[in-house]
């Protein structure tokens, strides 16, 4: 059981100093995930969601405890390191989407490959299996200027998706998105996660995205207040 | 590489504003290029002016001669040493005797130089073949800015006293023979040429002379006592001087314009950083590491000196190239400064020029460009990606 978690979290806590004090974001979390998972973590505005996902992308490291991300221990990272980790084997999905506006789709799901020195023929066809995916192939030359919000997110989809990453977390991906779009790229995620058996991690409060969920992380004031399976994988 | 192509979609992907930088740093190529052009057009020609006209290969000159201190010339002339007599007869070398002297033009007293060359002589461009005349004066060449100073101009004559080797005074009658065109102050002002055998014997200094201009490619490799060589660099080095003075002087119109657009692209990226934190968070979700983020900034800005390279090209070579055939035009009056003018200077524009040019504009932006991305560094990416960093 133990050998297939990729994410191992223990007494973790996250101090953010606020003025001569501290304010706990993260006080005691013990958790893990295995490969695969379809997890969120749901709770009230400022109960630590983002920051617990932050610290497993290994963009924040831990004040106490550890974090574990595919064998690498966060806290002990050098930047360089963490910024490897990410590279290899992490995709991120944001609220704002967060696209590249001077790029076409396409250059925008081929940039996380340019960074793993792929060859062009590989990052082509790489990309254009991602765009099938998400389902996009129309729009492969459009700048995000041009696109609705859905096919914003379903771009950052596929620029998360496109190196086969082992992990994939999304903060609020539905947010910015109506209840249509929000649907359809929770169907894509779902579908690419039994594909490809990615483990997506969630940040929301979104009840469309609690409904997919097959995990549910209840958050409250920095510490996890129900961890609960609701669907088996 | 990968930086390289982001960097240039982002730059040109800012519009107008990075046309506009590219713009001002263009305009910096060109002057730049300009002034330095016509600064080195003007040392060639002035070097080259100075070559034909009075220094040849390089000159010997005797031991006490000091050409800023007349009152030298009275003890600095020697004979010729013997050793120079086949050459002197092949006309490789030309000797040259050198006297103060005094002309009274319209009544006026003037202090003057009166120098003695061998009529036949070809190694300088002096027409002093024109002292070959047989009249009952001494003849003498003088140059035109000498003609316009004194009023003498062809045929006038003009009275001349000097002091003989023993000191005694005499005086004599000069008839001008022709005025030359010439850009070298230094064989124009306050001098009288004439015919070298014509001083010798004013003088009373058979034989003698105070420098020996050399024409042959070699100098004599024996020392020759009583006789200095200097060689043409040390006969030039004036020049060379006062031509970097003027450089450094001209350099103050493009340093202006490269400090103008130099402010504007480091405003430019402190603002584009500013900006563009999400982004900045974005590329460090995605793996790049800070200094990749820093350099992908830094290449950014440096690109604008890529593009200017390019728009200054584009209409500066047309302009340079017209410039550098019709020469630029000497202001009238501009002319006593100690070294060769020509009435119109050709800048040159050499290819180490262009390239130095650009090499350091390319470098001067490189820093001005990766002076605000460093701060990027110091971002964290967790507040860069939602771009709440005031
Ligand atoms: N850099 C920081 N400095 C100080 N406090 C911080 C910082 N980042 C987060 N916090 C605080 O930590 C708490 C948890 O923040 P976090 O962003 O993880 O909440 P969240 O659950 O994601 O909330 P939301 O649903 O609003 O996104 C909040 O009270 C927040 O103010
Ligand atoms: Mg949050």
């Amino acid at each position: 059981m133990e050998q297939s978690k990729i994410i191992t979290i223990k007494n973790l806590v996250k101090k953010f100093p606020v003025g001569k004090g501290f304010f706990i974001a993260l006080n005691g979390i013990n958790t893990g995930f295995e490969q695969g998972e379809f997890a969120g973590l749901v709770g009230p505005s400022g109960s630590g969601k983002t920051t617990l996902l932050n610290i497993i992308g290994s963009l924040d490291s831990p004040s106490e405890g550890s974090a574990e991300v595919l064998g690498y221990s966060v806290g002990s990272l050098t930047h360089k390191q963490a910024a490897m980790l990410r590279r290899q084997h992490i995709g991120f999905i944001f609220q704002t989407f967060n696209l590249l506006p001077v790029y076409t789709v396409f250059e925008n799901i081929e940039f996380p490959l340019l960074l793993m020195n792929m060859t062009a023929t590989e990052r082509t066809k790489a990309v254009h299996d991602a765009i099938e995916w998400v389902g996009l192939g129309d729009k492969i030359k459009s700048r995000p200027a041009m696109l609705s919000g859905g096919e914003c997110q379903r771009v950052a989809i596929a620029r998360a998706m496109v190196k086969k990453p082992e992990i994939v977390l999304a903060d609020e991906p539905t947010a910015n998105l109506d209840a249509e779009n929000s649907h359809h790229i929770l169907q894509t995620m779902e579908k690419l996660n039994k594909e490809l058996k990615t483990t997506f991690i969630f940040a929301t409060h979104d009840e469309k995205v609690i409904n997919y969920l097959h995990r549910k992380i209840q958050l409250f004031d920095g510490k996890i207040a129900k961890d609960e399976l609701i669907k088996s994988i | 590489m990968i930086a390289l192509k982001l960097a240039y979609r982002n730059l040109v992907g800012a519009g107008i504003r990075t046309w506009l930088n590219v713009f001002v740093l263009s305009i910096a190529y060109v002057l730049i290029i300009y002034f330095n052009g016509l600064m080195s057009g003007w040392n060639r020609e002035a070097r080259r002016d100075t070559i034909n006209w009075e220094i040849a290969n390089g000159q010997y000159w005797q031991k006490d001669y000091d050409p800023y201190d007349p009152f030298s010339f009275n003890d600095s002339h020697s004979a010729i040493p013997s050793v120079f007599n086949s050459k002197i007869d092949e006309g490789k070398i030309v000797p040259i005797l050198i006297s103060e002297a005094t002309i009274y033009p319209e009544g006026r007293i003037q202090s003057i130089v009166l120098k003695g060359i061998s009529t036949n002589q070809k190694i300088l461009k002096l027409p002093t073949y024109e002292l070959n005349v047989e009249i009952a004066e001494i003849p003498g060449i003088i140059g035109k800015r000498f003609s316009k100073n004194t009023n003498l101009k062809k045929d006038d004559l003009v009275t001349v006293r000097w002091r003989d080797a023993n000191g005694t005074f005499d005086a004599a009658e000069i008839r001008i023979i022709s005025v030359f065109n010439c850009n070298v102050p230094t064989v124009d002002n306050g001098q009288i040429w004439i015919p070298l055998d014509d001083l010798q014997k004013m003088k009373q200094m058979p034989d003698e002379a105070t420098i020996l201009v050399n024409g042959d490619e070699l100098k004599v490799n024996s020392e020759i006592v009583g006789w200095v060589y200097k060689d043409i660099e040390f006969l030039v080095m004036d020049i060379t001087k006062i031509i970097k003075t003027k450089r450094i002087g001209s350099s103050f119109f493009y340093i202006i314009i490269l400090a103008l657009a130099m402010l504007a692209i480091f405003d430019t990226q402190v603002l584009s950083i500013f900006k563009r934190q999400k982004e900045i968070g974005t590329y460090v979700a995605m793996g790049m590491t800070r200094k990749q983020v820093v350099t992908l900034f830094t290449v950014e800005g440096a690109f604008h000196a890529v593009l200017a390279a390019i728009v200054g090209a584009i209409y500066g070579i047309p302009i340079l190239a017209y410039v550098a055939k019709i020469g630029f035009k000497i202001p009238e009056g501009s002319d006593d400064m100690g070294l060769a003018m020509a009435d119109v200077i050709y800048p040159f524009f050499s290819l180490m020029l262009i390239v130095s040019t650009i090499i350091l504009v390319f470098l001067i932006t490189t820093i001005v460009s990766y002076l605000p991305a460093r701060k990027i560094s110091k971002m964290e990416p967790t507040d860069a990606i939602k771009g709440k960093i005031q």
